[in-house]
């Protein structure tokens, strides 16, 4: 569904990708994990169109979208769930969910207003609350559905767990799941490695821009390397999040 | 606007109803100050832009009505006429003036210096077109009637301005806070990235306000010309400056605010201009803005650090 090729590009001057090849296939949860400053987040903004690459190409399906603007990705059914979760604190829940309906363009409505209720039943109860308001884990469910409103083909997400209490982080990468299970197609990039290789089918690992492991996600987890270099200081640094320190560039 | 008068009362009933005249009075014009100082505040609070041609427009929107009445048209049509025209100069100031600005990431200062500019443009050309004469409305364009009640005196033409105003006002704050488009603009405002990444044209943004502020502009433009019965290439200039008086008082980028500081400025205005030897008007003004903003340093409505509508990028 989305293929990317030798995908290079530059973000505030430093070279963040060299050649980056990975696809993800129709139906498919895959997961993109590496160190901090990786380049993982300026893959997707190369996917959605807010970085340009300076080489290679992107394509979902056989269309290229190759630095194609954001806006016009974003309605092509390619949606981006930003670092950070991105709502916007002064409007309500409902209104946040509503502008996700700018997406869809003359598309169809696959995720209607009824069916990210029934997702995040959170949503449905604060409705009528400014998203300033919720707490970190309700704007992440927030930002997830606010997507879902424009009926995505491809989901990206781009660390949905940074900031969450393990408690929380364990919904939305449950709720993430049932999305997959229901046909959803997603690309997910965490820091949070083993349990982004724990619901994820398939991964890869960027270090320096560069896809350094790619594989079933049952794999990786059990790959000596993968261990070494990104899963086996994690549960000592639990708290800080995964970020091991010989992973640092 | 303002006018000494005998209804033939006893002393305090007749004071009594020249307070509520100055308040009507006051009413009506601050309503005009809400036209365009919506527009003013709106590409401010929404864009960060400081738009210092904005008075330009509104002089653009009484001449455009001024022509189309001396062609032989109808008012109506000459207002309809200024809404649009005044919309498209001030999408086209966005263009000339703002856009390239607001790639550069630094548009606060650079629009300041940059809308001068433009301004200085529309009242040149303005001038030219003009012979640097004040024209004024043929007689009779809008008819002279004057309703009483009360003691009161209301004309027509206050009654269509109010009108007017209500109407843009209204329609204004309905398609920001009540339409999907506005809802976009609103998130352009607050979060341009986030808003993209949901599939908004943020050029498509910045032609809806800078289409929406210049409207509000002109038909302002229009009102005040038949208010005055004068219209000049230096009309807007006044404008510009109350236009930021106002929306100090209400609060930067306040829609509300704006409204409300509109309608205060006009009341303060008239009242003082009434009682008052005239001279003190605008000592008066800044000065009760002078407490306000002692009291209240972002304003009525407006909130710490932002307005209502701006966050940070």
């Amino acid at each position: 569904m989305l293929t990317i090729s030798n995908l290079s590009a530059s973000y505030s001057g430093i070279q963040a990708l060299r050649g980056v090849s990975l696809d993800v296939a129709q139906g498919e949860m895959v997961a993109l994990i590496g160190p901090n400053g990786a380049g993982k987040s300026t893959l997707l903004n190369c996917v959605s169109g807010i970085v340009a690459p300076k080489a290679g190409s992107i394509r979902l399906e056989s269309r290229d979208i190759t630095g194609q603007k954001p806006w016009l990705v974003s309605r092509s059914g390619l949606l981006q769930v930003p670092e950070g979760r991105q709502v916007l604190p002064e409007m309500t829940v409902l209104e946040n969910l509503r502008l996700g309906l700018t997406a869809l363009g003359t598309r169809p409505a696959t995720y209607p207003l009824a069916r990210v209720h029934e997702l995040f039943p959170v949503l449905a109860a604060r409705s009528a609350q400014l998203a300033g308001s919720l707490s970190g884990g309700e704007q992440q469910m927030l930002a997830i559905g606010r997507a879902l409103m424009g009926a995505p083909r491809l989901l990206l997400l781009d660390e949905p767990s940074l900031g969450l209490a393990p408690v929380l982080v364990q919904q939305v990468f449950a709720a993430l799941q049932r999305l997959n299970r229901d046909g959803m197609t997603i690309l997910l990039v965490e820091q949070n490695a083993r349990q982004a290789l724990e619901v994820t089918s398939r991964a890869y690992v960027l270090e320096q821009g560069q896809v350094m492991f790619g594989g079933r996600s049952a794999d990786l987890a059990q790959d000596p390397n993968v261990i070494a270099l990104y899963l086996g200081q994690e549960q000592k640094r639990e708290t800080f999040g995964a970020k091991p320190v010989n992973g640092e560039p | 606007m303002w006018e000494a008068f005998d209804v033939g009362l006893p002393d305090q009933a007749a004071g009594r109803a020249m307070i509520a005249q100055q308040l009507l009075n006051g009413l009506v014009s601050g309503g005009v100050y809400a036209l365009f100082a919506l527009g003013f505040t709106l590409v401010f609070g929404l864009h960060g832009i400081l738009n210092l041609a904005h008075g330009g427009v509104l002089m653009a929107g009484a001449f455009i009505a001024y022509y189309t009445v001396q062609a032989g048209l109808p008012l109506a049509l000459g207002l309809v006429l200024a809404i649009i025209g005044g919309g498209l100069l001030s999408v086209l100031l966005e263009f000339t003036a703002f856009r390239r600005l607001r790639r550069s990431g630094e548009v606060e200062f650079g629009a300041i210096i940059s809308s001068i500019g433009a301004n200085l443009v529309l009242v040149t050309i303005a001038q030219r077109i003009s012979h640097t004469q004040v024209m004024r409305f043929p007689f009779g364009t809008f008819p002279i009637v004057i309703y009483q009640f009360l003691g009161v005196r209301v004309s027509a033409l206050q009654l269509f301005m109010a009108a007017c105003s209500l109407v843009l006002v209204v329609i204004l704050t309905f398609c920001l806070y009540r339409t999907g488009a506005g809802r976009q603009i609103r998130a352009v405002a607050s979060n341009e990235r986030a808003a993209v990444l949901v599939g908004t044209n943020p050029n498509a943004v910045y032609f809806q306000t800078f289409f929406l502020s210049g409207a509000l502009a002109g038909a302002a433009g229009v009102l005040v010309g038949l208010a005055f019965n004068s219209i000049h290439f230096m009309m807007g200039e006044p404008y510009l400056l109350r236009g930021f008086v106002v929306i100090i008082l209400g609060g930067l980028g306040s829609v509300p605010g704006a409204m409300l500081g509109s309608l205060l400025f006009g009341m303060i205005q008239t009242l003082t201009i009434a009682y008052l030897p005239s001279g003190l008007t605008d000592a008066i003004i800044y000065s009760i803005l002078f407490l306000i903003l002692l009291v209240r340093p972002n304003g009525l409505l407006g909130k710490p650090a932002a307005g209502v509508m701006r966050g940070r990028r």
